[in-house]
This record gives structure tokens, sequence and C-alpha cells, in this order.
């Protein structure tokens, strides 16, 4: 005899179906394969062009045959670049973003499990340093430390870092006086034991999801950076730096702005929407409100 | 309280060297002892700390290294082309976003409702210096039809209105989609409440439930993000004012990153953490002045 779903497994059921159908989902699968691809076809440097050959008297063309998107200032093939630029992107957001999430796990559970002095002194911390706006924190630690590619890293994880501890600290708390772990406890499980086991698997579906949609602005405030100078230097390619170039040469050529803010689109809706569809996916319970 | 906060994390941020930073890398040791006399920094932090704290609750905040004029005199120069830029880009952005998130929530799942859904998404993804390049490419570049570069001419209202288009254009464009959002979201749920119900069942026209009775309760989360809000567009407005050419805080802050001049990074960096404090502050204040539920929380 068929077992009889209850009610929240045919909704999932449901969803599940439903999900897949949903062209959005798709549509943030294929912006992220491209940029994916484009990564590696960076890293195997397989571009039709050398993103750093000059060539000064093939300046300012408009897209052709030759150069997809055309060239910069200085004759450099901005296909070649942006492609190029998509490696900094990811490699920032997946790093910037990943060891936020580490840190903010560990942090999150020493304030949610550890001593509640050690907590006040974390959030307080924390409190005084989301008060700044992004960019203005940005600049900041650009002045301390110079702009390079770890400074941006750097400023992705404390600019990112309080919302990860947060969240991990009110599961954790939350988690901490459930029954199952209570039971736990009573049968001689340490500290660490616990937060491993039970406390971590629990937290890690919001972690990711809150990642995800942490992405898109992390990857507008390195292109943010760039543009202003104070991120990724040129002549490294980036979309920042490209755009940069585009915005001082705008009365020559339209084609870098173009070429340069396509990709940072794409990248942040892609992002964007996965976030929204992992929530969905893993979340069930925010799909209910 | 939490300014004071600020405070300290402000003053700590001052990194090693500034007086290195400000004389060049040909300074000899003397010349360097004597800036950093100048600035106080030969004291130890926590002088210099109580030094700082002590100046600018009496409203000094030091003077400017390069122009020897009061940062305070800098700061209140700017700080009008900011203000009325981010005004302004909120106010129309709030109100375009307002109306599209009601449309799209009193006519759910319509086709306004889809073409809004895909506008907002769009809206939110593009940063806003990305829309302020497009829109000097395309109004000042191609067409020449606005003005682009700085804030007009000082006591031409219409010649300053007209260079303010573009900039508050450039950063309420993201706000529409995300209010439009937020407040479709929350909309939809409010219609959903029981007052929502008696009120209908009274035979109370649609439009007074919907404006009237829903909006004024859906209105609550986009008001608090608003008050956050005043930091992104902070963050915004360095861009679009650089793009622009605008002057205004933004474009202060990053010329003091830029030529390393500390005491203007500090005054700049400290007004706009006090603007971002009030704001928030306000919003949770017409936040309990709009629902008598919060106001037991405050």
């Amino acid at each position: 005899m068929v077992k009889p779903l209850i009610a929240h497994q045919i909704n999932a059921r449901h969803r599940q179906r439903a999900r897949l159908a949903d062209p959005v989902v798709w549509l943030s699968i294929f912006l992220l394969g491209v940029l994916a691809l484009c990564a590696l076809i960076a890293l195997l440097g397989l571009v039709p062009h050398d993103p750093y050959e000059l060539n000064v008297s093939n300046r300012f063309q408009p897209p052709s045959w030759e150069h997809w998107l055309g060239t910069d200032n200085l004759g450099r093939d901005t296909f070649s670049r942006i492609v190029y630029g998509s490696r900094v992107a990811l490699y920032i957001s997946l790093v910037g973003v990943g060891s936020a999430m580490c840190l903010g796990l560990l942090i999150g559970t020493i304030a949610g499990y550890g001593p509640r002095w050690l907590d006040n002194a974390i959030l307080f911390v924390l409190d005084s340093a989301r008060t700044f706006p992004t960019i203005l924190l940005a600049m900041i630690i650009v002045t301390i430390s110079g702009p390079s590619i770890n400074t941006i890293v750097a400023i992705v994880i404390v600019s990112t870092l309080s919302g990860y501890v947060r969240l991990v600290r009110t599961q954790t708390l939350s988690l901490k006086n459930r029954v199952f772990i209570q039971a736990e406890r009573s049968l001689g499980a340490g500290p660490i034991r616990i937060v491993s086991q039970h406390v971590i698997p629990n937290i890690l579906s919001p972690l990711l999801i809150i990642a995800c949609m942490d992405i898109p602005t992390v990857i507008t405030l390195e292109a943010g950076l760039s543009f202003l100078g104070l991120g990724i230097r040129p002549p490294t390619a980036s979309w920042g730096t490209t755009l940069q170039d585009g915005y001082a040469f705008i009365r020559n050529t339209p084609w870098l702005l173009v070429a340069a803010s396509l990709p940072l689109i794409s990248a942040t809706l892609g992002f964007t929407f996965l976030g929204e569809a992992l929530r969905d996916w893993l979340d069930p319970n925010l799909v209910n409100k | 309280m939490m300014t004071i906060f600020l405070l300290v994390c402000t003053i700590n941020f001052i990194p090693g060297d500034p007086a290195a930073a400000i004389m060049g890398p040909r300074a000899t040791p003397e010349l360097r002892a004597m800036i950093e006399a100048r600035l106080g920094l030969d004291k130890p932090l926590l002088q210099q700390y109580f030094h700082f704290l002590a100046n600018t609750l009496q409203g000094d905040l030091g003077t400017d290294i390069r122009s020897e004029r009061p940062i305070t005199a800098i700061i209140f120069e700017n700080l009008p082309y900011t203000l009325i830029l981010i005004v302004l880009s909120m106010f129309w952005s709030v109100t375009l976003g307002l109306f599209l998130g009601i449309v799209a929530a009193v006519h759910r799942n319509s086709t306004a409702d889809k073409i809004i859904g895909i506008l907002s998404a769009a809206t939110i993804s593009t940063p806003s210096f990305v829309v302020a390049l497009f829109a000097l490419l395309l109004f000042s570049v191609n067409y020449n039809l606005l003005p682009a570069i700085g804030a007009g001419e000082p006591g031409n209202i219409r010649d300053q209105l007209l260079h303010l288009i573009l900039p508050a254009f450039a950063l309420g464009l993201s706000w529409v989609g995300y209010i439009a959002r937020l407040l479709r979201s929350s909309l939809i749920e409010v219609l959903r409440e029981n007052f929502i119900r008696t009120a209908r069942s009274y035979g109370l026209p649609a439009w007074k439930v919907h404006y009237v009775y829903a909006l004024k309760i859906a209105i609550l989360p986009v008001v608090s993000i608003l008050g956050v809000g005043i930091g992104t567009m902070i963050s915004g407005a360095v861009f679009v004012e650089i793009v622009f050419a605008r002057p205004g805080l933004g474009s202060m802050i990053y010329e003091s990153v830029v030529t390393r001049n500390y005491p203007v990074l500090l005054g700049g960096v400290l007004t706009t953490t006090v603007l971002f404090v009030l704001t928030t502050l306000a919003a949770d204040l017409t936040n309990a002045a709009l629902d008598p539920r919060i106001r037991n929380e405050l």
C-alpha cells in the first residue's frame, strides 16, 4: 500500500517541480555558467588576444570579427580583458565571502556558545564597524593598507562579517536550549562535539543563502573600488578598471562602458537569483511566510 | 552613545605614519617631527583620542593640512550639495517605488506585476555608478541634453536644478526597484490580515482600504529601510559625485583618500556617520509615530 503523503510533503514535492520549471533558476544557472566558463577560459589563457598586449595604432576600435568588443585606449582587446576580469570578480567574491563565512561561523558560535561577556564584546565591535557606510569603510582600509587584491578581500571580510556572525549567533542561541542538544549534553557530549555535530550542520543552509546574496554586493564593491582607482590597479584587467577607462575616454568610445557593465550586471543578477532560488529550496519556512 | 563608539573606532583607524604620507618619502626626520607635533601625533594614542573627542564636541574638527582652512568650514561647504542630491534622489525613487509597489501588490500576478518585478530586479542589480556612467553617456555625451559636469552656477537655481537631474536619477534608480519590491511583499502580507477584511466587510471603498488602511502599516518596513539606506545612499553619492564631477561630501572624502589628507578624511567620515545615526533614529521615530504597536518597544 502506498503510504499517504502528509500535506507538507506534497507541498514540498510540488514546490520542487515548480522550481525546476521556474525560468529564473535557469537564467541564474545560465548566467553563472557563463561567468564560470569565462573564468576557466582566462585561467587556461584561451582568449583570442593577449589582454595585456598593447597596440596603440589600433586603439578605440569598434567591435569587429577581429576584436569582438572593440579595443580600449591602449589598443588592448576588450573582450579578452573582460574575460580576464571575470577571474578577478570570482576570486574576490569566492575567497572574500568564503573566508568571511568561515570566520563568521567561528566567531558566531563562540559568541553564541561562549560566556556572556564575550558575546557582548563581539557584538559591540561588530556593531561599531557596521555603522560606517561600506564604501567609507573600504576607503579607510585602502588608505591604511594601499590598494591591492588582498586589501579588497580584507574589505569584503570586514564589511560582510557582522551579518554572518549575527546569523550564526542567533541560530546557535536558539539551538543551544533545544531538547535534542540538552539530551546530547546530558549524555556527556562536550561543547566541541555539540557545535561540530549539531550546531554547524543546522546553520549551514541559512549561511549559504546569505553568502549567495552577499556576492552581488561584493562584486559591485570590487568594480566600484577599482573604478575609483582604489581597488585593482591597472594594468590588471578587471571590470572596474575597464569601466574606469571607459569613463576617462567616454567621448572616444562607448564600447568600454557597455562591455564592462554587461558582465557586471549579469553576474549580480545571476547571484541574486541563485540566492533566492537557494532560499526557496533550503529554507521552506521562509517561503510559507 | 553610538556616536561615541564610532569615535573610538574612527580614531583608532588613524594609520601608522600620516606625517610620512603628507611630506612624501624625502622628508627629513626634523620636518616629520614638526608635522607630527602639529597634528598632535607625538602624543600617546589615548591622549590623541580624548583630545579629538573634546575638540569634536566643541565643534572643532581641526584644520586641513593642505589648505590650512578649518575642516568644519570645508564640510559645511560640501554638505548641502550631497544633502540635496540625496533628498532629491530619495524623493523621486520613493514616490515612483511606492506607486509601482502598490500597483504590483494590488494587481498581484497580473502582467503589470510581472513587468514591475523584472524591472525592479534589473534596477536593483545595476550599481549606481554604472547607471551614472550610462546616463552621462546617453544624455550628455551623445545627445547633449543635460549638463553633466559640476553643480551649476551658484545663485542660478534653474542651472543648479538641471545639474541635479542626472545625478539624482542615477542615485535613485536602484532604490525604485528595491522599494517597489519591499512594498509589494509587505502590502500583500498586510492585505491578508484580519483588520483589512474587517474594513472591507464594512463596505469601505477599495481605494480607501488599499491606500489608507493597508498602506499605513505596509509602509513601515520601507521607512526603516530608508533610514538605514542613507548609508548606502552616501556610498552611492561618492560614485555619482565623482562621475559627474560634483562638489559634495562624497567627492571630498574621495579626494582626501587619494591625497592622504587624514584630518579631512576623519571629519568627512565622522559627519557621514553622524548623519547615518541621525537618519536611523529618525526612521525609528517615524515608525513609532505610524504604528502604535512599536511605540511600546522603544
